[in-house]
């Protein structure tokens, strides 16, 4: 990106010497002032990245609209033929006889009013209809899923960090290594078999009750824990070399102190920039969840509506997926500054 | 660890892992005792409105919810009175006159009449409803004049309420089937007026079928819908047959994936699946043989032969390539489900209906063939494409037959998959060689089959037309006296293998697991259960 005649990284500075010499003159002094020097940089680099974003959004759009139809085979095409009537007929009702630049604004300005437009799939729903009633679904077993894999990663990463090369450290990382190789869609129904099937303690599929939670969260949060785990690991050996835990102990703290409130901070760096992908992995990927444990999800949704050629609803939910990758690599990356001072807030 | 804790925790977790411990009610044995039936579906449905009805999903949920003139016997499917009391049928078998039982309701208490059926039959026929199954109603005089926009006076389409109760239906020509075809979604009776009441009754898109504004008239109503997920019927308080049904309720599952499917039976919360993933049809058969049900289905696979094709268009080569395809190697060897080798694309079982002798298998005969086409051992055919969509069946299916070629008659078949879209997209184009498919009969008799392969029909696809067959399937529909019928029918097929458009290869059967606490599920040719009939035994 271009930047403007002052570097946004300057900004900071020069507010601060403002400030400085302001508290010096003992004449206008401004806590709010020293505020404004980190939040000013913070607001343009938000801004710009909003920007950019939205373009991004604008040719993500663009490209799924034209490439969906590019597609052989329509949202009517089935093994049963029907007549050329009401093939024109069912294309007129949902616009599909107008040309397709005419269709793509008209979609445009329909979107530029929140509608996501009819869903060809189900006659009756709109595809905004749709991802209200599945997203919520989704997030609750991303969010629990990512819970698992941050109680399971992190506790595992800490133990194998302070236990270096004892048996801990070996079982984290047969853990985390079994957790990469085996797949999801293996892990899923060698859980079934054993604690639905076989010990009868949960269901095989669905997403009634609290208890149907259990499986589909530990198997996604298995997998996320993996690299959760190594992450914790090498950035906590890193940060425990550091200068700054040496001071700790000496001060006398406790080794639970150390790790807790010293060595975590820095050494989850990595798990943060980490964090950011695997949120967006976590909910797009639940499709192979969905599917093994029949939840009524997005994800399902998400394949499901390119099968069909349901083409609103195919755009509803790549919108969906987009804006929500754009929006936690935003957040990653204003958590990443925060946590690490060191991190410039480049436009 | 002190050795009193451990010991606690060792007799913990053997307990709780121990068979039977922690093991709750499942929801079959809930359902045993409630007479709640937990059904597998498949497919999702889109919507549960009979008229847009197309997949077997929808049809089967829309079969409970709503109920047409006719009925269906739950053991053999024959046509038994549904709102239709009962009915007169003159001697030319062109008109029917139905009389409508007066205690007949829709589910919110008001009466189903003649005009009922009328203002429904014409909401399917009009266009801007765009009902893919409309064409089930040509067999009413005029009524295919009236969907296709050459009248818009409903008063021409042959179908009059004489009063409240009477209905009298004039055919455009003698349908021996017609009062089967009567149960199709597209021929059930809709509340008009509730349709109106949420929006264009004769567009899609109305959302009249959402659980709190359906509105049925079947022995089932709908009490909750949650796509993807589950759908929820209960026992309908006004049916005119109540005191019969003996489930209280019916919640259908849509699960795609077999194998989720079949799990979920395995925990108990399924009484009836839809399917079951092909490698497990041995292990049941070996270890639970009164789960497995390998029931009876009008369903044939077959080969289209694309005879706008150079290599194609030559009979002879045709003929080869259906002679020397060993079925019963197929059916028996490769599918483990109870299949036939299929020699004609009529189904076994079709009552009053004998198939020709068909296609058998010859490779000799094949073989001499080919080398009257001009190609002995297969020398100098140019390549072959054989499409099919991607399915482990599908490809083991085209792997064995492209092996039979190569070993009997020399020739080199390349095999090409594709994503079900694409490969309908394909066919319609006709940009295809050789391609696997099959047909799901929509009523009981040889015409959904026949049907297809005449010269104007959209589901042919192999370019192949001839004017005898399509004059012997004319005169068999113009046929009233069923003998002759069929001997018109069977003519017609004899005529259409002998040319071999299409290669038979096998009468597919219904796999799926149910509980035995069952009762009522019968094999019948359209899968079809009438839920009325059945209940559970706990």
């Amino acid at each position: 990106m271009a930047r403007g005649p002052v570097r946004a990284s300057a900004i900071p500075t020069i507010l601060t010497t403002l400030c400085r010499s302001a508290s010096v003159n003992q004449k206008f002094h401004s806590p709010s002032l020293l505020r404004l020097a980190t939040f000013i940089p913070m607001l343009r680099f938000i801004t710009s990245r909003l920007l950019q974003s939205l373009l991004a959004l604008f040719l993500v759009i663009t490209a799924t609209f034209f490439m969906i139809r590019f597609v052989p085979g329509g949202p009517f095409t089935a093994e049963k033929a029907v007549t050329p009537e009401i093939l024109r007929n069912l294309e007129a009702h949902y616009g599909l006889d107008k040309p397709l630049w005419r269709q793509y604004l008209d979609y445009l300005g329909r979107l530029g009013h929140g509608d996501l437009g009819p869903s060809f799939k189900y006659p009756n729903r709109t595809v905004n209809e749709i991802i209200a009633d599945k997203v919520p679904v989704s997030a609750e077993l991303g969010l629990l899923s990512l819970g698992v894999a941050l109680i399971i990663g992190i506790t595992l990463g800490t133990f194998a960090a302070i236990r270096r090369n004892s048996w801990i450290d070996y079982l984290a990382s047969t853990v985390g290594m079994t957790g990469i190789s085996i797949p999801s869609f293996v892990v899923g129904p060698l859980l079934v078999l054993g604690l639905a099937i076989h010990a009868g303690w949960f269901n095989a599929s669905g997403w009634y009750g609290p208890a149907d939670r259990v499986l589909p969260c530990l198997v996604l949060g298995f997998a996320y824990a993996a690299p959760i785990s190594r992450l914790t690991r090498g950035g906590l050996l890193e940060v425990l070399n550091q200068d700054f835990i040496r001071t700790a102990r000496a001060k006398g703290a406790s080794e639970f102190r150390v790790i807790t409130r010293h060595a975590l901070r820095g050494g989850l760096l990595p798990v943060v920039s980490f964090l950011g992908p695997a949120v967006a992995g976590i909910l797009t990927g639940s499709f192979v969840i969905e599917t093994i444990f029949q939840i009524p999800g997005i994800g399902r949704e998400f394949v499901n509506s390119a099968t069909n050629r349901d083409y609103t609803l195919v755009l509803g939910t790549v919108i969906l997926y987009a804006v929500l990758i754009m929006a936690l690599n935003l957040v990653v990356d204003i958590l990443q500054a925060w946590l690490n001072p060191k991190v410039r807030l480049e436009t | 660890m002190r050795p009193a804790l451990l010991v606690l925790l060792v007799a913990v977790v053997s307990f709780c892992t121990a068979p039977g411990c922690l093991k709750r009610e499942s929801a079959v044995q809930r359902g045993n005792r409630d007479q709640v039936l937990h059904r597998g579906m498949g497919a999702d449905p889109a919507d549960l409105d009979p008229h847009t009805a197309t997949n077997i999903a929808e049809i089967d949920v829309t079969s409970a919810l709503f109920e047409g003139l006719v009925a269906e016997d739950p053991l053999d499917l024959h046509p038994v009175p549904g709102v239709a009391a009962r009915w007169d049928i003159s001697s030319d078998l062109l008109t029917y006159t139905f009389y409508l039982r007066p205690d007949a309701r829709w589910s919110n208490g008001r009466p189903v009449i003649a005009t009922d059926f009328l203002a429904s039959w014409r909401r399917v026929l009009t266009p801007s409803l765009a009902a893919e199954n409309a064409g089930m109603l040509y067999v009413v005089q005029g009524a295919e004049a009236f969907h296709k926009g050459a009248t818009s006076d409903f008063a021409q389409v042959g179908a009059t309420a004489i009063d409240a109760r009477t209905l009298r239906v004039v055919l455009e020509h003698p349908t021996p089937y017609f009062l089967s075809l009567l149960t199709h979604p597209a021929w059930l009776p809709v509340p008009i007026a509730t349709i109106q009441a949420h929006g264009e009754a004769y567009t899609r898109g109305n959302g009249w079928t959402r659980p709190g504004r359906h509105v049925g008239n079947g022995a089932f109503a709908l009490k909750e819908w949650r796509p993807n997920d589950k759908i929820v019927l209960e026992k309908s308080p006004t049916y005119w047959d109540a005191a019969r049904v003996r489930l209280s309720a019916i919640h259908f599952y849509p699960i795609e994936s077999v194998e989720a499917e079949e799990r979920s039976f395995r925990t108990g919360q399924l009484h009836i699946t839809y399917g079951l993933p092909f490698a497990k049809v041995d292990a049941y058969r070996r270890n639970s043989p009164a789960l497995l049900r390998t029931d009876p289905f009008l369903n044939t696979y077959f080969f289209r032969l694309n005879v706008r094709q150079p290599t194609l268009a030559n009979e002879k080569i045709r003929r080869a390539l259906a002679l020397a395809v060993d079925r019963k190697a197929i059916a028996e060897k490769l599918l483990h489900g109870g299949q036939k080798p299929a020699t004609t694309v009529t189904p076994p079982g079709l009552l009053g209906y004998t198939p020709p002798a068909g296609t058998p298998s010859d490779p000799t005969a094949a073989r001499a063939l080919l080398a009257e086409a001009g190609f002995p051992g297969g020398k100098g055919l140019p390549n072959i494409e054989l499409l099919h969509n991607t399915s482990a069946n599908n490809r083991l299916i085209a792997e064995a037959v492209q092996e039979m070629w190569r070993r009997e008659l020399g020739i080199d078949v390349t095999l090409l998959n594709q994503e079900y879209k694409v490969v309908l997209a394909e066919r319609r184009a006709g940009r295809f060689q050789i391609l696997l498919g099959d047909w799901v009969g929509d009523y009981l008799d040889p015409t959904t089959f026949l049907d297809l392969w005449r010269s104007d029909s959209g589901n042919n696809h192999t370019g192949w037309g001839n004017a005898e067959y399509d004059a012997l399937l004319f005169s068999a529909a113009r046929t009233a006296d069923a003998a002759t019928r069929a001997q018109l029918l069977q003519k017609a097929e004899a005529l259409m293998l002998a040319a071999a458009p299409i290669v038979p290869i096998y009468a597919n059967t219904h796999v799926f697991l149910v509980q035995p606490s069952v009762r009522g599920w019968h094999p019948t040719l359209l899968d079809h259960h009438p839920y009325k009939h059945v209940w559970l035994e706990p």
